[in-house]
């Protein structure tokens, strides 16, 4: 089975956000870059599911040249093959995205590589569209199940569980199909030694793929309004205990 | 003409979809046109009434009996014949998992762009919207084009609030045309919610755990001061990825969203994607060794120690207190 897994570079941002002076982007400058947690799952998934069955992963990306670095961190994981949809630095709308990823699929297979099974996040962490995924498998008129929690993959079908208001839903498609996956339906592995040295040796296929203007289109970032709240210091260590079970009375959690 | 999609699991209303109308209505009032909605299947009939007391004129209403459970394919497929017959301005869902989900597959059909989460609209020619990006914790104003403009709105983006006076409402019942191709993906069965437990995103009390608790066995603690207190366990992604506690019990932005009476955070440092999870609180006691942690300036109640000695202190205050 090939599986094709897609992600997105995003700084991994810690306690608070500053944005750069124009409003375009987070300052990144003391920042280092992950992917999405959906993503991170869906790059685990991809890895066991070859594993368990054979076939080839492919990790793939829309983004600068820097963006090797998250393509690198896939196939230290034990993603054979990476393909980067290089780009200027400019930001991409979903539509735009998902043309891009669509047109390299297309590449893949005029090159003899049909992928079963094309995996990507729930949403970006970045920019939460909730799209990509699913207009990619109408441009390859492949159904589209969303938010998996659950994958099993048996005989050209995919069984996914999704979370509905504390159970699940059942979904089943044929493959070929898209699957956008939620963090929790595995937990991901940590890269090994030998892993990293031999994603450091591979090649990285690139194409440059064409620019469209964008259909939704970024003016400027904000911080949302914080309601700073005044802390209260209840105390230092165990001695604190009584006054947060004061408190705990004055808020009706425990009756006094 | 704006046309919101209600959402609906088996003719059960999701309340977002009330936010949602009542968004809708705003923006109605503003262009000068009418609100109308759309409802997806005849299980959702009895939903009628509901929809009219949030100013509804017309509901479109999807009958098809193969419309009696969810499926993403075919509930956009009857919103895009509503579209071709009513040419709105605006289409809108709520930004839930079915509103976003149903809304991206109208937009790649059509071909048109789509705001997931947006706050904020003002038309235009383009409409400026703001939206949330990283699960809240940024918003971004952006141009939305498109000759339908497509969007979906925030939860808790507006109060829910009935229209005075709701007029009439007529129901437009239609037919769609549905293929097999829309049920490609659709509810095949569910596995229902274990029952007794408390969850964590309806608990009133959580008590949460991050890195600084130190492995799976110092949960204990926490798990026995949440009994004392009628509420559930959380955790942070460090906890999860170290696999010390399961998913389901992450909060965050790629977790559950919290909103109980108070939230305490022990051992957690309060980044950003945990925080936007965690707004819901009404209250935050925060109990950390670092009295720098973000954490920390972001809680109502704090105290500065190590979590291995002050929860098993609280737990056992609380039981003396009970005795
Ligand atoms: C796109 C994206 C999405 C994310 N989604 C989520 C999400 O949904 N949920 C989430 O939680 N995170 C999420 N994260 C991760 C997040 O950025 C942080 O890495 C994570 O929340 C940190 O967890 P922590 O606070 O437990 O650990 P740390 O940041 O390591 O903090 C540990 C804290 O414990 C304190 N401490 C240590 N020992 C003790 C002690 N004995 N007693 C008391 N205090 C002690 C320390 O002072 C420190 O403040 C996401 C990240 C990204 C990039
Ligand atoms: N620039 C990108 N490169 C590769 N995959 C992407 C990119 N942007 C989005 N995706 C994929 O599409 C998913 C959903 O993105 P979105 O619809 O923007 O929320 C992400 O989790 C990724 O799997």
């Amino acid at each position: 089975m090939n599986v094709l897994v897609c992600v997105k570079r995003v700084p991994a941002t810690g306690g608070k956000v500053t944005l750069t002076p124009d409003e375009q982007e987070i300052d990144t400058r003391y920042l280092g870059f992950t992917i999405s947690p959906h993503e991170e799952c869906a790059v685990e998934e991809a890895v066991r599911l070859t594993e368990a069955s054979g076939g080839s992963s492919t990790v793939l990306t829309l983004g600068p040249d820097a963006a090797t670095e998250q393509l690198r961190d896939a196939m230290a994981l034990g993603i054979e093959r990476a393909v980067l949809l290089e780009t200027d630095g400019r930001e991409w709308d979903a539509g735009a995205t998902a043309e891009a990823i669509v047109e390299a699929v297309r590449a893949e297979r005029a090159a003899g590589t049909e992928f079963d099974l094309l995996l990507f996040g729930n949403e970006a962490a970045d920019t939460g569209g909730y799209q990509v995924g699913i207009r990619v498998a109408y441009a390859l008129d492949v159904p589209c199940v969303t938010g998996v929690k659950e994958l099993k993959i048996e005989n050209g079908k995919a069984t996914a569980k999704r979370e509905a208001s504390g159970g699940w839903e059942i979904y089943q498609v044929s493959l070929p199909a898209v699957v956008t996956v939620k963090e929790g339906i595995n937990l991901p592995r940590y890269p090994s030694m030998p892993g990293r040295l031999k994603a450091k040796k591979k090649t990285i296929e690139r194409i440059v793929p064409q620019w469209h203007e964008a259909e939704l289109e970024k003016v400027r970032l904000k911080l949302p309004k914080e309601q700073e709240s005044q802390v209260e210091i209840l105390g230092n260590g165990p001695e604190a205990a009584a006054k947060a079970v004061e408190v705990f009375q004055r808020l009706g959690i425990v009756q006094p | 003409m704006i046309l919101g999609l209600i959402e609906h699991d088996r003719g059960k209303l999701n309340d977002l979809s009330l936010e949602m109308l009542t968004f809708g209505r705003r923006l109605a009032a503003q262009l000068g046109v009418p609100l109308e909605a759309i409802l997806v299947g005849e299980v959702a009939r009895p939903l009628t009434d509901r929809v009219r007391a949030f100013g509804v004129s017309t509901v479109h209403l999807a009958r098809h009996e193969r419309l009696d459970d969810y499926a993403p394919g075919a509930w956009a497929q009857c919103v895009i014949e509503v579209i071709a017959a009513t040419r709105p301005q605006v289409v809108m869902a709520a930004g839930s998992d079915r509103g976003n989900e149903v809304m991206a597959h109208i937009a790649a059909r059509m071909n048109l762009p789509l705001a997931a989460n947006c706050t904020e609209v003002t038309p235009g020619d383009a409409y400026l919207v703001t939206r949330l990006r990283w699960g809240g914790s940024l918003l971004e104003e952006a141009r939305l084009k498109g000759e339908v403009k497509l969007l979906t709105v925030a939860p808790q983006a507006i109060q829910a609030e009935e229209a005075v006076p709701a007029g009439a409402v007529a129901i437009n019942a239609f037919t769609p045309a549905l293929a097999d191709k829309d049920f490609r993906a659709r509810v095949l069965g569910r596995v229902e919610p274990a029952a007794g437990k408390v969850s964590l995103a309806e608990a009133k009390v959580v008590v949460g755990g991050g890195r600084g608790v130190g492995s799976a066995d110092g949960f204990k603690a926490l798990e026995e001061l949440a009994n004392l207190l009628g509420g559930a366990v959380g955790c942070s992604r460090a906890v999860t990825s170290l696999g010390w506690r399961p998913h389901l019990d992450q909060i965050g932005q790629t977790g559950t969203r919290i909103a109980p009476e108070i939230y305490i955070a022990c051992g957690v440092s309060g980044a950003i994607q945990h925080m936007v999870g965690a707004k819901g609180s009404k209250r935050i006691l925060a109990i950390n060794t670092d009295p720098e942690a973000p954490i920390v300036t972001k809680a109502d109640y704090a105290i500065i120690g190590d979590l291995n000695e002050v929860v098993p202190a609280i737990s056992a205050e609380i039981t003396k207190l009970r005795r």
